[in-house]
Order: C-alpha cells, then sequence, then structure tokens
C-alpha cells in the first residue's frame, strides 16, 4: 500500500467523521434535544472536532503529495472548509450552552458547505 | 501529480455509494449512543423509539443508497465478477451487514414497544446495541479495504 493510500483512508475517516457531525445535529434539530440530548450534543461536536482536524491535515497531505494546492477545487474546497467549520463550531456552541432552538440557520450552513466540499471532492472539476 | 484519475460517469455512483455510507455509520453511531443511554433514561420508551426510528427511517434507506451507489459503481467499472479482495471485503460487509441492520432494527422495535408497555427490555436493548458497535466496526474495515485496495 502506498502513502497516497494511507493518506486517503485517514481523510475518508475524517470525512466520515465530519458527515457524521451534521447527520448528528440533523437529528438532535428534528429529535429536540428530548431524548440522549447531552449524548448526542457531546458526539456531534467530538466528531466535527475530530472530522475537521484529519480532512484538513490529511486533505493538505494530499493536495502537496499528489495535486497541486493552486489547483481550484482544492483552494474551493479549503474555503467550504473553514465555511463550514464556523458554521459548525457555532452549531456545536449553541448546543453546548441549550440554545439549539437557534442553530436551524447555522446548522444549513454548515450542511451545504459539508456536501459542497464532498461534491468538490468526488468531482475534482478541473483536475 | 500520482493521483488516479476516474472517468467522469463514475462520479455519480461514487457520490451515492460515499455518502450513503457516510450517513449510514453517522447513523448508528447515533443509535448506539441512544441505546447505550435508553435504560438509565427517564423516558425509557421515547429513547428506544428514537433508536428504532433512527434505525427504520435512517440507517436502512441510507443502506440502500450506499448499495445502489455500490452496484451502479462496480458495473461502470465492470468490478461485478473481479477477483479482488477489496471488492470481495466490501460486498461481504454490506451483505452481512444488511442482515444484521434488520436484525438490529426488529431487535429495537421489540423493545421500544415494550418499554411502552412499562417492561424493562435491557436484553433486547443491549444486543442491538452491540449489534450496532460490530457494524461500525465492520464499515471501518470496509473503509479501509475500499480506500486502500489491497490487492
Amino acid at each position: 500500500m502506498s502513502r497516497y493510500d494511507w493518506l486517503l483512508f485517514l481523510h475518508l475517516i475524517g470525512a466520515f467523521a465530519l458527515i457524521g457531525s451534521v447527520v448528528t445535529f440533523s437529528t438532535l434539530l428534528v429529535s429536540g434535544e428530548r431524548v440522549a440530548g447531552p449524548q448526542l450534543v457531546f458526539l456531534g461536536r467530538r466528531l466535527f472536532e475530530v472530522g475537521g482536524l484529519l480532512t484538513l491535515i490529511f486533505g493538505i497531505w494530499l493536495a502537496l503529495d499528489d495535486y497541486s494546492i493552486t489547483d481550484g477545487w482544492i483552494i474551493g474546497a479549503l474555503v467550504l472548509w473553514f465555511v463550514g467549520g464556523g458554521s459548525g463550531s457555532r452549531v456545536g456552541e449553541l448546543y453546548n450552552t441549550g440554545e439549539g432552538g437557534r442553530a436551524r440557520q447555522p446548522l444549513i450552513v454548515m450542511t451545504l458547505a459539508t456536501l459542497a466540499v464532498l461534491i468538490l471532492m468526488i468531482y475534482k472539476p478541473g483536475a | 501529480m500520482t493521483a488516479p484519475v476516474r472517468p467522469d460517469s463514475w462520479n455519480f455512483p461514487l457520490l451515492l455509494h460515499v455518502l450513503g455510507a457516510m450517513v449510514l455509520v453517522a447513523l448508528l453511531a447515533i443509535a448506539a449512543v441512544v441505546l447505550s443511554v435508553a435504560m438509565r433514561s427517564d423516558d425509557r420508551a421515547a429513547a428506544l423509539r428514537l433508536a428504532f426510528r433512527t434505525l427504520l427511517i435512517g440507517a436502512i434507506p441510507a443502506y440502500l443508497v450506499m448499495r445502489v451507489g455500490a452496484e451502479w459503481l462496480a458495473s461502470k467499472e465492470k468490478l461485478e465478477d473481479a477477483d479482488f479482495a477489496w471488492v470481495d471485503i466490501g460486498y461481504m460487509v454490506a451483505d452481512i451487514g444488511l442482515l444484521v441492520l434488520i436484525v438490529m432494527t426488529v431487535l429495537a422495535g421489540l423493545a421500544s414497544r415494550r418499554a411502552r408497555q412499562g417492561g424493562t427490555p435491557s436484553g433486547l436493548v443491549k444486543w442491538a446495541n452491540g449489534l450496532a458497535l460490530l457494524l461500525i466496526v465492520a464499515y471501518g474495515v470496509a473503509l479501509w479495504a475500499m480506500a486502500t485496495k489491497p490487492i
């Protein structure tokens, strides 16, 4: 197995965790935190932190090793990562302080940004 | 640049496959967390209902998206009859995984019903929780096989 394979594997674990945080926060929004709220908030926040870190570190490593960091789709993904990261932090904060009712808007931004990154990663326009 | 480039026509099936798998694993993790706190919860029936619905309305449809994407992609890549370990691992985890997912959903449904009737279905909950954790590990192995493609 090449270094590319391992970097991709670790990058994908991060992507699974990041989408996991979006799904967890969405479940909280739908179920209204009535059941297992604190535990699901904990899960969503940890998945967001681990996913954000792994996708960024191994994504940049992959870009430097196997692509070009100045490619449009990589720059676009980085910008979207920061948009998703900012809104995701806000969602986590709101749930953590018991203001989950106000998380709908940042969660929509987080979801759209994360999905857009996933689409860019798969389609790689211009690569 | 050393990364492989795939034909454009493979992208949409791959997106379906990957997104389905990501949502499926996330919902399994959510179900595992909810099941693990259900028996200590003040509203046990509501917790078990959430776990059951997460599996029935979320995880099973996500599995179908993942599996349809996989089959579509395999037909594009002409891999249906290929003899590669990573393809075999993927099919094995997906096929056994469906069976486990169905069993787990039934267990969660039975536990939910029993809790609603005032019972304490701790055995059912433990089994469903154990199966959820087992599936997460199995999908981790499948992810490793898909990403690194050993042989």
